[in-house]
């Protein structure tokens, strides 16, 4: 067995951790970390349950093997809300406009969107749907996943947001 | 889902790489983005014992042109291919199909060096790379050669390259500026590989097509070049009997195997259908 202290930083915080070279980065982030925020869906590469952001790019987290990301600044959905516990303006978003019904993608869903509004902050209905499409839902039906991304926009941009709906 | 046991390289350096590959086991793999290689390792279908990452390799970063060719360094990413301003410029139809692979998550990470190197039929730039005329940098112990593309691809993950060759660069003379292009990419989904494609680059003179090639991707055990539908549409003005031979020459050409996508008979009528459309709308271009 070929294992090696493995070293990075995981929202903002230093790591280090026993692995072997075959070890996924999702395994690593769950099992070494107690990070269970991101999801083993498909662990095929299709899913996205599992995606992370890794140096500035959203990745599937099964699809990496932990020793690539040596070095890395990873941010996982744990990473999200400030440090007194304020939520980001996804994670609101999210709640306020029912984004999540049974919440198993909402992890891979929010930490993708976010890296989507980094790069494009104002991203028109089609930009969301095409940017989250390596993320899959099988409650929501993507409308009001939609919705959420475009409420966290205005938000983050400073525009009013209309209360969201009863 | 866990792949063989494997030792882990990041060698920081291409003649490290190529080093280590000379003295490690034959069956070493090297891996760019992973994005085919390590699905492929969790199922099994691959057990190498070492892999060597050419992640931390700046020399096989970005892209440059170089004396009117393009040169693009192996580890650039689909998503950085995307959003290349100097790619957008002299070969905006690598933008448009590197924008049809998978899914947003695999294009930060698959590589367009990965996607022509590797020899998967359903991979799209190898076919994009026929049409382009371009050429293959492989370096290993023995030096540096060139192949084309059009050479490249003997079977399905069977290509030119030899054990302890990396493919480090992929350079094409650039496209005249005003050129058509298109890639017609039928899938059932994001994310899907493609039931047929077809890369179309031309050139249009007086109204009538002046040079024209075509790749097809994923309707045969590799990517194929489409000589003679791209012959049958030269030294005219694109209209519907020239449409119809190239499509007729480039299902003539095509051998899909039936899967989930479709029959063979489908498959290779598809072939015929995406290449007209990219001929279509590459002559549009060029004529706009």
């Amino acid at each position: 067995m070929s294992k090696s202290i493995v070293s990075m930083t995981v929202n903002g915080r230093t790591v280090s951790a026993e692995a072997e070279s075959r070890t996924l980065l999702i395994h690593y982030l769950r099992e070494n970390l107690n990070l269970t925020g991101p999801h083993i869906g498909c662990e095929t590469s299709h899913c996205g349950a599992c995606t992370v952001d890794i140096d500035g790019k959203s990745a599937k987290s099964c699809t990496i093997f932990a020793v690539q990301a040596e070095g890395a600044q990873v941010l996982t959905i744990e990473g999200m809300a400030g440090a007194d516990g304020k939520l980001h303006a996804l994670q609101e978003a999210f709640r306020e406009t029912h984004g999540l019904q049974c919440g198993f993608c909402t992890p891979g869903m929010i930490v993708r969107a976010h890296r989507l509004l980094l790069e494009n902050p104002n991203p028109s209905e089609a930009e969301i749907r095409m940017g989250i499409s390596g993320n899959l839902c099988r409650c929501t039906g993507y409308q009001n996943i939609v919705k959420a991304i475009q409420y966290a926009a205005a938000k983050i941009n400073g525009v009013e947001v209309k209360e969201a709906a009863e | 889902m866990i792949p063989g046991v494997f030792d882990y390289h990041r060698p920081a350096s291409l003649s490290d790489a190529i080093g280590l590959l000379s003295r490690l086991d034959s069956d070493a793999r090297v891996i760019a983005g992973g994005h085919s290689l390590i699905p492929m390792m969790k199922l099994r279908l691959a057990s190498p014992s070492h892999l060597v990452d050419l992640a931390a390799i700046a020399e096989l970063k970005g892209a440059r042109v170089e004396a009117g060719e393009v040169v693009i360094g192996a580890m650039v990413t689909q998503h950085e291919a995307i959003g290349s301003e100097l790619l957008a410029a002299h070969a905006p139809i690598l933008r448009e199909t590197a924008a049809v692979i998978s899914d947003p998550q695999v294009r930060y990470m698959g590589t367009i060096g990965g996607n022509v190197a590797n020899g998967d039929p359903g991979n799209d730039m190898p076919a994009v790379m026929m049409a382009l005329g371009a050429s293959y940098v492989l370096r290993g112990q023995g030096g540096e050669r060139r192949v084309a593309a059009r050479d490249y691809y003997q079977g399905a993950y069977t290509t030119a390259a030899l054990p302890g060759e990396i493919l480090t660069a992929i350079r094409f003379p650039a496209p005249p500026a005003g050129h058509g292009y298109a890639y017609e990419k039928l899938k059932r989904k994001v994310g899907d590989y493609a039931t047929a494609a077809a890369a179309a680059i031309l050139t249009v003179s007086g109204g009538r097509i002046a040079t024209c090639s075509i790749g097809l991707t994923n309707v045969a055990e590799t990517a194929l070049f489409a000589d003679a539908a791209a012959r049958a549409v030269v030294g005219g003005a694109l209209d519907k009997a020239s449409l119809a031979r190239a499509s007729a020459a480039a299902e003539a050409i095509a051998d899909p195997a039936a899967d989930g996508r479709g029959s063979a008979e489908y498959r290779k009528k598809m072939a015929g259908v995406m290449t007209a459309r990219a001929l279509s709308r590459a002559f549009a271009r060029a004529t706009a």
